[in-house]
């Protein structure tokens, strides 16, 4: 097993960096949010926009790109968003997140149950 | 054995390429109660860390002269992925039970289907704020007690149930976080939790 190892740097100049020094993320990324790639890393992109799209080849959630690439998961959700401005990923986003107290109907809690049932 | 000890694969596993809804389901308990333990014996991954930098203004936080009303505070947490069909992902998050991380809980329980409270019956004043917490937010959620082995005083659930001041209707569950069995059953408790209030709800439209 891995040792666990702190995610931060415990660099700031790192992720200033990394983000170009904005630290206003897209908020519309939940921690859920599957993203996509729609295309390969360009030359000469910024080595963390490669990163994310060599990783979501397949679909893969912001939470798990953050902990694959090291940063906190609101600078991912910045250079997310440099992305998908770009049209260089699309992002699935869950459908429950709307609000806190509403409940998901109870189709969806039926599909979840059948699938831990067969775990 | 079927337990926590069983083998996780070490590479990144992908998800399907059909999979297009992620869910969360938030464990929370006091430090040390078995959180990852319990995310690790259910997840089909290895539990990954991962950390939220939270920038807040500076509401009851301690304002030290010459330092603006800015903070920001750095908090780890970790999480576990279930595929539950070829569509849908389950994530679960396991989050530290202390009212310092009021912020994180703000973020992670949005969205979220429902919550487990993780009880060590030794150390049972760590799952108030929790509870109090869930009930502010109207988080539904279930007590599942980790019974440890050295758990010398076994309290039932009912005087747990006291103790906690836990109202009838939250469902409580016994378990042990290091059994994969266990483990799926506490999610299934309150999966179950979940589609009774759906149903409930429903039937009033």
């Amino acid at each position: 097993m891995t040792p666990r190892k702190p995610v931060d740097t415990g660099d700031p100049d790192r992720l200033y960096t990394v983000t170009g020094g904005r630290s206003r993320a897209d908020e519309s990324f939940d921690l859920v949010t599957l993203i996509v790639s729609e295309s390969a890393p360009t030359p000469g992109m910024q080595s963390e926009h490669a990163r994310i799209l060599e990783l979501c080849e397949h679909p893969v959630a912001v939470v798990e790109i953050a902990a694959e690439l090291g940063l906190p998961v609101t600078v991912v959700r910045i250079l997310l968003g440099d992305l998908l401005d770009t049209g260089h990923i699309t992002a699935r986003h869950p459908r429950a997140a709307a609000s806190v107290a509403s409940l998901p109907d109870s189709a969806l809690l039926q599909e979840v149950l059948h699938g831990l049932r067969n775990l | 054995m079927d337990s926590a000890t069983s083998e996780l694969p070490t590479h990144r596993t992908p998800l399907r390429d059909t999979a297009e809804t992620g869910l969360k389901i938030v464990v929370v308990g006091g430090f040390g109660v078995g959180k990852t333990t319990l995310v690790r014996s259910v997840s089909e991954i290895r539990p990954l860390n991962t950390e939220e930098v939270m920038t807040q203004a500076g509401v009851g936080v301690d304002e030290t002269e010459g330092v603006s009303a800015k903070t920001t505070t750095t908090v780890a947490f970790d999480f576990g992925r279930i595929s539950l069909n070829d569509r849908m992902v389950l994530y679960l998050f396991g989050a530290p039970g202390q009212e310092r991380f009021w912020f994180l809980w703000d973020r992670l329980f949005s969205g979220t289907l429902g919550a487990v409270v993780l009880v060590d019956t030794r150390r049972m004043d760590d799952s108030w704020y929790a509870i109090d917490r869930l009930e502010h937010h109207r988080t539904p959620f279930v007590v599942a007690v980790n019974r440890f082995d050295d758990d010398g005083v076994r309290h039932s659930l009912d005087e747990i149930r006291q103790a906690l001041a836990l109202p009838e209707h939250v469902p409580m569950v016994d378990c042990d976080a290091r059994v994969r069995a266990s483990g799926k059953d506490v999610l299934i408790t309150l999966v179950n939790h979940l589609h009774d209030l759906a149903t409930a709800k429903e039937a009033t439209l």
